[in-house]
């Protein structure tokens, strides 16, 4: 019942999408979903639990079954629906924005330029991977013929977060569904309805039945069940990396499923003395605040350079103090709310332990506002690196910066830690560009630059960041089986 | 079902059965302008159902080339909106292009049958879709096109970047004409190229509309140029341009050595040619008798036998050969000719009276040689281009016709008695663009496959095409290859960057 710019939009229902068809849960057990600017409920959502994956996954089984309309179906016409799917994205792109901006507290134009774009972009990019998966001819020793196919892996489990519910809802069926294969989507708990709308557009693309399922609840019961299925091939997890330890040991505890993780991060951003300080300072700021700081690239650690750090840390809190709070539907507002009164209360509470062990609290530092989730924009300087703050992922928007004086020292620094997704360097220097880059143990590294995402580049962590990439060629491989298959010759000749 | 309203000696308001008013402009494109030659010729354009010339065409000469390339140059330079767009948006180009074409279909079939004279059914239902395929495959490619880092040995960081070539001469045929402007777009666009095309004398209406269109979807100026004009003069001035960089040209073999050559004394422009076909389509005695008649006739008569990858050699093993034979006069005196635009027609005209007179010649030429002509051999009707459709059996390989690209409505049929045999008599040839093999048997299919000197084999198939399938020649056919990921090779030059760093780590 949103309030919502367009006269008219396609239907859906705050239900289990299975089967293309609209389904109550079978324990007929329903959850609140909240506006996390107020604080107040939006609408109630049917609890997919195990009965409810279990239906799931068999309707995906049905339709990955050999002789399907989807496995008989050409791969450049899954690249036609894909493509199809970006087109009807786009057409209520205004609407979609304005679902995922109240579901979620992210300002509206951000929403609308940034989230539905990358949505966009990435559902056409991998529409125009479908057909160009190849599989390779192969010159072995012997009288054969050898060749690959890259097979569709089956029926694929994707648990996705709340910090991005629609693009990251694209970052996995884009390549699944490229790639031919039956998903069972769980989007996170707090941030259910523009995914369970995209299963109304799925359908209206002409998706098969069974093809996409998605099933709104919770991560211990659905998600769990999803993690420990026996008939569910692989599974796609993005979320803390908490979690995602739970997730590998259920897939090792019941059938070895494939699985993939993104997953937290407490990224450093090193900062030299020959960069450019207003890009520095300003893509800093950026990098840390972006979506409240709820980023598992928000750059957590901002390592300066002795010469300017003063000078940096002026300038970075001058900047935090004019980061505007407000509500996500006025088009002024940088920073909307946390997503959740827990998340909330946990970054208050790091805030507290920076307080407490010694960091400088330079702005910011508290909740704001009598309704919704607001945290004031925060900035702590003189951390070390053994604080609690300068060491777990706070998912909120609070930046710490810290002082270093040689290279060798702050590689050293910057990969001490368990995490390792991303890091960034600003330097005019190539060399020093070339060192970090090169030594920095992290999945994506920017230069002079921060999170400069795009769907052609792959994307994912090191160490406990998670496993496996997404996005780019690379993240079509997690979805293929490749299957190698040798013919005798009476004769091979070259 | 078209109904002309001329406004001026260049313009021409079209009422299609679709009700649809729809101007096309029958000048040169160059700079998304249309433009007179500079010379002020122009040609006729002929329908080969009639004989009738349709309208005038402006004609370009080596001045209006001197223009077009200053066009895709200046749209080419360091700096400029092409070369400085994200490569998902040339993508997106290509896709709205592609669209554009969808909704445009009915027309393009229209125009596309009355200047080429293909049964409007195949225009329709074939033509167009795959030119609408192969731009959204190309589409996909633009921002996929990966270059490498590589472990250099020493203290480097190495990349290669694939990049534009820069400005390619495109000359393109009158057989499929939509479809090889397809074919020749698609990759070079994706890649981030400018393009000056020539397209051929009998068939440059569809070209000139899709020009419009690419205007429509928004390509930047002087990115597509495009030319009506002749090969001798126009195609001659952009095969020895100095400021082409690379040539891409579909015709016959006779003039693929004179395009060669004219790159050689000019700049060294890179070239790919596609030229034409002497294929052998090879029966073994095993195979599904109707299938196997079916799929040879289809395979030679398809487009009025106009493919250079036409089915032209049919080699039919000994012991099924008189059957397969009088099926084939059968399903061949079955085939119907007549006027294009009827649904029911299989056979339309041959492009134009040139090729009409060099196909009665061939059949001449075959019966003074001692083949046996089985059926048909004449003109069709006294209006038009239209010949019979016309079987020879008793073809032995040293015959005019088992040599040479008739591309016309005559089928060769040959006996053979061996595997190893014929596999030498179909490689014995200066061309090698195609071959099909049709056997129930995997061993045999497998030693024809791997010894048949052809850019594409088929199996119990033939003329399956798909954009995502490299296609082109061996020997005397062609170099390079067009569609599927290979097809952007042509397109593109490749940069090694090496970049010293302080301390090398793997």
């Amino acid at each position: 019942r949103s309030a919502c710019p367009r006269r008219t939009f396609q239907f859906f229902s705050p239900q289990i999408f299975i089967d293309n068809e609209w389904h109550d849960s079978v324990s007929g057990k329903v959850f609140p979903v909240y506006d996390p600017a107020t604080g107040e409920q939006i609408c109630e959502v049917q609890e997919a639990d195990k009965a409810d994956v279990d239906k799931a996954v068999q309707a995906a089984r049905r339709a990955f079954a050999l002789g399907s309309p989807w496995r008989r179906m050409d791969a450049s016409e899954r690249g036609r629906l894909l493509a199809k799917l970006a087109d009807l994205v786009e057409r209520d792109s205004v609407y979609l924005a304005t679902m995922e901006s109240l579901d979620c507290g992210k300002p509206f134009l951000t929403t609308l330029f940034v989230d539905l774009q990358g949505t966009i972009k990435t559902l056409r990019y991998f529409a125009g991977y479908a057909d160009k998966i190849h599989g390779t001819t192969i010159p072995m020793d012997g009288e054969y013929l050898t060749f690959t196919r890259h097979e569709p892996i089956g029926v694929c489990g994707q648990i996705i977060p709340w910090n991005f519910p629609l693009m990251m809802a694209a970052w996995k069926l884009g390549p699944a569904l490229a790639a031919g294969n039956a998903v069972v989507l769980k989007p996170a708990e707090q941030t259910p309805l523009t995914c369970l709308y995209l299963g109304a557009l799925v359908r209206e693309a002409g998706f098969p039945p069974g093809v996409v399922n998605i099933l709104p609840g919770f991560g211990p019961t659905a998600g769990s069940a999803i993690a420990s299925h026996m008939g569910i091939d692989k599974v796609a997890f993005t979320g803390s990396t908490e979690v995602g330890k739970l997730i590998q040991e259920a897939a090792g505890r019941s059938n070895l499923k494939r699985v993939t993780l993104e997953l937290g991060g407490k990224n450093p951003n090193i900062i030299f003395a020959d960069a450019d300080m207003d890009l520095a300072v300003e893509q800093a700021h950026q990098g840390v605040f972006f979506n409240a700081g709820q980023c598992c690239t928000a750059g957590s650690r901002i390592f300066v350079e002795e010469p300017i750090y003063e000078e940096f840390v002026r300038r970075s809190v001058e900047r935090a103090k004019r980061r505007v709070l407000g509500s996500p539907s006025d088009p002024t507002t940088e920073q909307g709310p946390q997503i959740s009164q827990e998340q909330q209360a946990r970054v208050l509470e790091l805030i507290q332990s920076g307080i407490s062990e010694g960091a400088t609290l330079e702005c910011g530092g508290k909740a704001h506002g009598l309704k919704g989730f607001y945290v004031e924009p925060t900035v702590f300087s003189n951390v070390t690196d053994d604080m609690r703050i300068a060491k777990e992922e706070i998912f909120g928007p609070v930046q710490q910066i810290m002082k270093f004086k040689t290279l060798e020292e702050v590689i050293e620094r910057a990969n001490d830690t368990d995490y390792g997704l991303a890091a960034a360097v600003f330097t005019n220097d190539i060399n020093k560009a070339m060192a970090i880059s090169t030594a920095v143990q992290a999945g994506t590294v920017w230069i002079n630059c921060y999170n400069a995402l795009s769907t052609q580049c792959p994307f994912g962590g090191y160490k406990m960041s998670g496993n496996g990439r997404e996005l780019g060629e690379c993240g079509l491989k997690e979805y293929s089986e490749v299957k190698t298959i040798t013919m005798r010759l009476l004769a091979k000749n070259s | 079902s078209l109904q002309a309203v001329k406004t001026s000696h260049n313009e021409l308001y079209v009422a299609s059965c679709h009700l649809h008013i729809i101007l096309i402009v029958f000048q040169l494109f160059i700079n998304n302008q249309w433009q007179d030659a500079q010379s002020g010729k122009t040609f006729p354009t002929i329908n080969p159902s009639t004989g009738e010339v349709i309208c005038h065409v402006a004609e370009a000469d080596k001045t209006d080339v001197d223009r077009a390339v200053k066009a895709a140059r200046a749209a080419f330079r360091l700096g400029s909106p092409w070369r400085r767009m994200d490569a998902s948006d040339r993508g997106l180009l290509l896709t709205r292009l592609a669209d554009a074409i969808e909704r445009d279909a009915g027309y393009l079939a229209e125009l596309e049958t009355l200047d080429n004279g293909k049964p409007y059914a195949i225009s329709y239902c074939v033509d167009i879709p795959n030119v609408v395929k192969c731009l959204r495959y190309y589409a996909g490619w633009a921002d996929k096109w990966e270059g490498k880092t590589i472990p250099i040995d020493g203290d480097y960081f190495c990349y290669t970047r694939h990049e534009p070539i820069g400005v390619c001469g495109q000359i393109i045929p009158w057989n499929f004409p939509l479809l090889m402007q397809a074919w020749k777009l698609g990759p070079a666009l994706a890649t981030g190229n400018t393009i000056v095309m020539k397209v051929a004398e009998q068939t440059p209406l569809t070209a000139l509309y899709v020009a419009n269109l690419i205007k429509e979807v928004g390509f930047p100026e002087g990115v597509v140029n495009i030319l009506p004009g002749m090969g001798p003069s126009a195609g001659a001035a952009i095969a020895a341009h100095m400021d082409v960089d690379k040539l891409a040209f579909t015709g016959s073999t006779e003039v693929g050595h004179l395009i060669q050559q004219a790159s050689g004394s000019s700049n060294l422009k890179k070239v790919t040619l596609e030229l034409g076909g002497k294929s052998p389509n090879i029966i073994l005695s095993d195979a599904n008798m109707e299938e196997a008649v079916e799929q040879a006739h289809f395979a030679l008569f398809f487009n009025q036998g106009q493919c250079c990858c036409a089915g032209s050699r049919t080699y039919v093993q000994a012991d099924i050969y008189d059957e397969f034979v009088e099926r084939s006069v059968e399903r061949t005196k079955n085939r119907v000719t007549g006027d294009p635009f009827d649904l029911k027609t299989e056979h339309g005209p041959q492009i134009d009276d040139e090729q009409f007179k060099k196909i009665l010649n061939y059949i001449d030429i075959g019966k003074k040689e001692g083949a046996k002509m089985l059926c048909g051999g004449k003109a069709a009707s006294d209006k038009g281009y239209f010949i019979q459709p016309t079987v020879f059996g008793d073809v032995h390989d040293q015959m005019t016709i088992a040599r040479e690209e008739i591309f016309g409505p005559v089928m060769q049929i040959m006996k053979f008695k061996t595997l190893e045999e014929v596999l030498e008599r179909a490689n014995d040839t200066k061309y090698g663009l195609a071959a099909a093999v049709f056997t129930k048997d995997i061993d045999k299919a497998h030693y024809l496959s791997s010894g048949l000197r052809a850019g594409t084999v088929w199996i119990n198939c033939y003329d399956v095409f798909g954009a995502q399938a490299p296609f082109g020649g061996f020997k005397a056919s062609g170099n390079g290859r067009e569609l599927g990921e290979y097809g952007l090779d042509n397109y593109t030059e490749v940069k090694t960057v090496t970049i010293k760093v302080p301390q090398k780590n793997s």
